[in-house]
């Protein structure tokens, strides 16, 4: 790839996703792109590029964008993080609502692990803590991750990383080589298409908002940016909880030091202390 | 220390560095009678174990482990290209802490044994 094509991807990518590609990282753009280079009949991904730089197509962008989309993501990854939604977070929303319902919304769900992985969650603290209910809303810019979370299959190797195995057996089904999610697991879970640096305002307010993983992508400017945004979607005693060794400068989040990674509303601070 | 079980040599010793990489002392056994007999003289802490073996299989020798004094002490950690629902079931009930489908890799043991309590 030369360097013009590269750096006109990478401008596309930030963009429209607001990730940062890495210059070095030119052979995981190749090995990403070739197939839908292939699929869209250019000889190389080089010629792709080259042809999307001459006459802009709008579903070719969506697409290249799309294929460029990082999908490292496993069932309960940093288990620590669901063992507290589990065992603290939850217990103390769920008698502050009095319907019952945690509005839950995994940002940047990628292929639907997570937001399966707090169903499940959701599934063993029903048990615990009567009339509590998960409302699950799992968004990405990825249109195929997101149609691979709606179909709840998994590989074998997949539902390996990070699945405990008595887990898998209540949850999944085996269907030929491949797992698919329960029924049950699947209605628990509502998919959209959403662009974080997309302006928008919320009209519901989340009690539990995941986003893991997804700002240390972009540049700090950007991630503080989309997560000020976050902050005005979460309920008052509501949490965010941010990927391992991620932080942020949004001036509405305060860091809450009894969880890992986990940030309130900074006004809502001295309400949560007292 | 971790005692690997199962009857082909190239996956002992692909198990084999994968336990040492997450520093278990490492042991061989190829089949649920040498795995027994091991047991008895040292209870290891974990055993990566599979299914199909000849002279004792793996559920088996799983079974007589648990009546051993001392023998519930070892997580035991199936590995085995099993992958039938009842089956892996069958192996849970016969006192199994965690199930790994065959294939695997390093990330999917360290995964388990994070999982079973081990890391």
């Amino acid at each position: 790839m030369t360097p013009a094509s590269l750096e006109f991807l990478s401008e596309l990518v930030r963009v429209r996703s607001g990730v940062i590609l890495q210059s070095e990282k030119s052979y995981f753009a190749e090995s990403r792109l070739a197939p839908l280079a292939r699929r869209d009949g250019h000889e190389s991904v080089e010629a792709l590029l080259d042809s999307l730089r001459r006459h802009w197509d709008e579903k070719l962008a969506a697409a290249t964008v799309d294929a460029m989309a990082i999908a490292d993501t496993a069932f309960f990854r940093d288990r620590e993080v669901f063992e507290h939604i589990g065992k603290v977070i939850l217990p103390a929303l769920a008698p502050a609502r009095p319907d019952g319902v945690v509005r839950v919304w995994c940002a940047g769900c990628s292929t639907g692990q997570e937001a399966y992985s707090m169903a499940m969650l959701g599934v063993q603290v029903e048990e615990r803590v009567p009339n509590l209910k998960l409302d699950i809303i799992g968004t990405d810019l990825s249109q195929r991750g997101l149609e691979k979370a709606h179909s709840g299959i998994y590989t074998q190797f997949e539902v390996q990383r990070g699945l405990p195995i008595r887990l898998l057996l209540q949850h999944f089904e085996k269907t030929g080589d491949m797992w698919r999610a329960s029924e049950r697991l699947r209605q628990a879970v509502r998919w959209r298409q959403l662009n974080l640096l997309e302006d928008r305002r919320s009209v519901r307010a989340f009690d539990i908002l995941l986003c893991r993983n997804v700002v240390r992508y972009f540049d700090p400017a950007t991630a503080d940016r989309v997560l000020e945004q976050m902050a005005g979607a979460l309920a008052p005693d509501g949490v965010l909880v941010l990927g391992a060794g991620e932080t942020t400068g949004a001036p509405s989040l305060a860091r809450d030091e009894s969880g890992p990674s986990t940030f309130r509303k900074s006004s809502a601070q001295g309400q949560v202390a007292a | 220390m971790g005692l690997v079980v199962d009857d082909s040599r190239s996956v002992r010793k692909v198990a084999r560095r994968i336990l040492e990489s997450l520093d278990f002392e490492t042991a061989e056994a190829m089949d649920g009678i040498e795995a027994l007999a091991f047991c008895k003289a040292a209870m290891p802490d974990a055993i990566l174990l599979d299914w199909a073996m000849p002279n004792m299989d793996g559920l088996e020798f799983l079974r007589l482990l648990r009546k051993e004094p001392g023998g519930d002490v070892p997580v035991v950690v199936f590995c085995a290209a099993e992958n039938d629902p009842a089956k892996i079931a069958e192996a849970l009930n016969a006192g199994a802490n965690e199930y790994i489908m065959k294939p695997f890799d390093g990330d999917i043991v360290a995964s388990k044994f994070s999982m079973a309590g081990l890391l």
